[in-house]
């Protein structure tokens, strides 16, 4: 079979990355010769949204699915993969997705990669670019079990463009196991802010803040007067100065701001591969050989302590 | 509670990018003159293990990897971390995918078991898969949950803290149960003390081949993935710093390049 998979959970809503991952279901269909198909877990409200881009959208849609839960959600996926017989399964990279890709893949007979920035066909064959070795090189992975299944990267990937006609919308049950886990609270941080994925200037501090509190004095007043999200390193976020949803990097948020203000971050390329499709980045660290400097377009060697009051009445002034 | 947390022990990932050196033929990284160290989303589970065991009092942790003889180093940590018990699946393929990995575990799992909790680094800090633990579970068909930051007892049950994108969420679990263990505030490695370390070596570890294991070759037929082609994409970055003789003056240049960049003149 030549056909292509498409999961999407609703309780993502139909964003950026979810048309993206359509889009790219698109293309990679067109050069199969096969059909797109679209499964959709939980309330059917956006199937409408979707139908006009894919051929066919299968919707499960029964109460026990209307929240996400990692055990039923992907029983459903599993039964109704494995009526579609694919010849790739996409998948996003948030974090219900990732967690259920490898397991998709096993229960498929396939194979899984995770964190797929582009895919390439040849032939029969699936190759999977990707990060490796915390974002310091690239590897082609080639799948050789099917169907593929494949979580992208799939924020700027472009979405597809609609159909003459919607494809047809289906609702289906699926028969769902008993659950051996269960989510009993979530706790979102900080419900007002601007996701970082979707953020056009991030602040991001480092190790080299020292603390938690200029995160929310110095770095905070930075950020206002920018309009800008802030981020941190997995060593500001393990020493707990800041939440870990700050986190950007390998194990991290993926941001593409027009702006990333990197201070007191070192570089390393773990945190660097999470800002590798940030247009601009401008860095403040007090150690001249900060594999930072390597990356960015506009640096400054100094204690950002002694830069950031200053900056700000500047700021200020430019921005009058 | 048994406990097996599984550690992998790969080249330390804190090699700056000036001395990452990759085989393109052998398709993989050169190790160099840097260390071999146990992966750090491996040891957060490790910490996360042992402060569980604080709380459920008789537990026994065991450690396991499946690694090639430098990998004993990882186990020996462990052991000087408290671990209770080690073993050593010895691999002799180079670079097995995320499969060949989850099956050999699987099948030492079996043996050195049962065990009600499976801990594993999310992912490695080499090739990042992230799939290990998933197949795991797979293969001893256990439920899983990712990102896992926080664990308590629950009854006979676990309440169990997981991170999301957003957040977190709670989620109460059945055991026997997979966890992939993400890096937290509260579970950075403890250091061994130094007492511990030099006793380590005296430890026993058993050491398993794959026939101890009944596997011929745990390899899928056909494989489950190759790494096609590795490689390291050449960047253009061009740093300007900021002019100026007076630090005013830099601050200045820095103001001026910020909010030229972020669009506001």
């Amino acid at each position: 079979m030549n056909d292509i998979v498409v999961c999407l959970f609703s309780v993502c809503g139909f964003e950026k990355a979810a048309k993206g991952l359509v889009g790219e279901g698109r293309r990679l269909a067109a050069r199969c010769g096969g059909a797109l198909r679209v499964i959709l877990v939980g309330d059917g409200a956006i199937a409408s949204e979707i139908a006009p881009l894919a051929d066919s959208v299968i919707v499960a849609d029964q109460a026990e699915l209307s929240e996400y839960q990692p055990e039923s959600y992907l029983a459903a996926l599993t039964e109704l993969c494995k009526i579609q017989k694919p010849k790739a399964v996409l998948l996003g990279s948030d974090t219900y997705s990732l967690e259920a890709v490898a397991r998709l893949a096993h229960r498929l007979g396939g194979s899984a990669v995770c964190d797929g920035s582009a895919v390439r066909l040849d032939g029969e064959k699936i190759f999977v670019t990707r990060q490796v070795y915390g974002g310091k090189a690239q590897a082609e992975i080639e799948l050789k079990r099917s169907p593929a299944v494949v979580s992208l990267r799939s924020r700027s990937l472009a979405p597809a463009s609609p159909q003459d006609a919607p494809g047809e919308v289906r609702h289906v049950v699926c028969t769902l196991p008993p659950m051996r886990t269960r989510i009993i609270e979530r706790k979102v941080d900080d419900p007002g802010n601007v996701r970082l994925e979707d953020a056009r200037v991030i602040v991001a501090g480092g190790r080299g803040i020292g603390g938690a509190e200029p995160f929310s004095t110095e770095l905070r007043q930075l950020a206002d007067i920018l309009g800008a999200q802030m981020a941190a390193s997995r060593a500001a976020c393990d020493a707990g100065w800041v939440p870990a949803t700050w986190q950007v990097g390998q194990t991290g948020k993926k941001v593409a701001p027009e702006l990333y203000i990197a201070i007191g971050v070192s570089g390393a390329s773990q945190h660097m591969t999470g800002v590798s499709e940030a247009k601009n980045i401008v860095a403040i660290n007090s150690d001249p050989e900060a594999p930072i400097f390597k990356y960015c377009s506009l640096g400054m060697v100094a204690d950002y302590r002694e830069v950031i009051p200053l900056l700000r009445s500047k700021l200020g002034l430019l921005h009058k | 509670m048994n406990i097996l947390v599984c550690i992998k022990q790969i080249i330390d990932p804190e090699v700056p990018v000036r001395d990452f050196r990759i085989d393109e033929a052998k398709r993989q990284a050169e190790r160099g003159s840097a260390k071999l160290v146990s992966n750090i989303f491996c040891e957060n589970a490790l910490e996360t293990a042992l402060q569980l065991r604080e709380l459920s009092r008789g537990s026994k942790i065991v450690t396991l990897s499946y690694g090639p003889p430098s990998a004993e180093e990882s186990l020996r940590k462990a052991i000087a971390m408290k671990a209770d018990g080690a073993a050593l699946v010895n691999q002799e393929a180079e670079n097995p995918d995320p499969l060949t990995v989850a099956r050999v575990l699987a099948a030492a799992a079996r043996k050195l078991g049962p065990f009600d909790v499976v801990m594993v680094g999310r992912e490695a800090g080499d090739w990042g898969a992230g799939q290990t633990g998933s197949l795991l579970a797979e293969e001893l068909g256990m439920p899983c949950v990712s990102f896992v930051d926080r664990i308590e007892l629950d009854g006979s049950k676990l309440k169990i803290r997981r991170q999301t994108d957003w957040g977190w969420e709670f989620l109460q679990c059945e055991t026997p149960i997979v966890l992939t263990i993400t890096n937290d505030e509260h579970n950075v490695p403890r250091i061994p003390k130094v007492r511990d370390v030099m006793m380590s070596g005296r430890q026993p570890l058993t050491k398993l081949a794959l026939g101890d294991l009944g596997l011929n070759n745990p390899v899928a037929e056909g494989g489950y993935y190759d790494v096609a082609k590795l490689f390291i994409p050449q960047k253009e970055s061009k740093c300007e710093f900021v002019v100026g003789d007076t630090p005013e003056q830099r601050v200045e240049s820095l103001a001026r390049g910020l909010a030229k960049l972020s669009g506001a003149l």
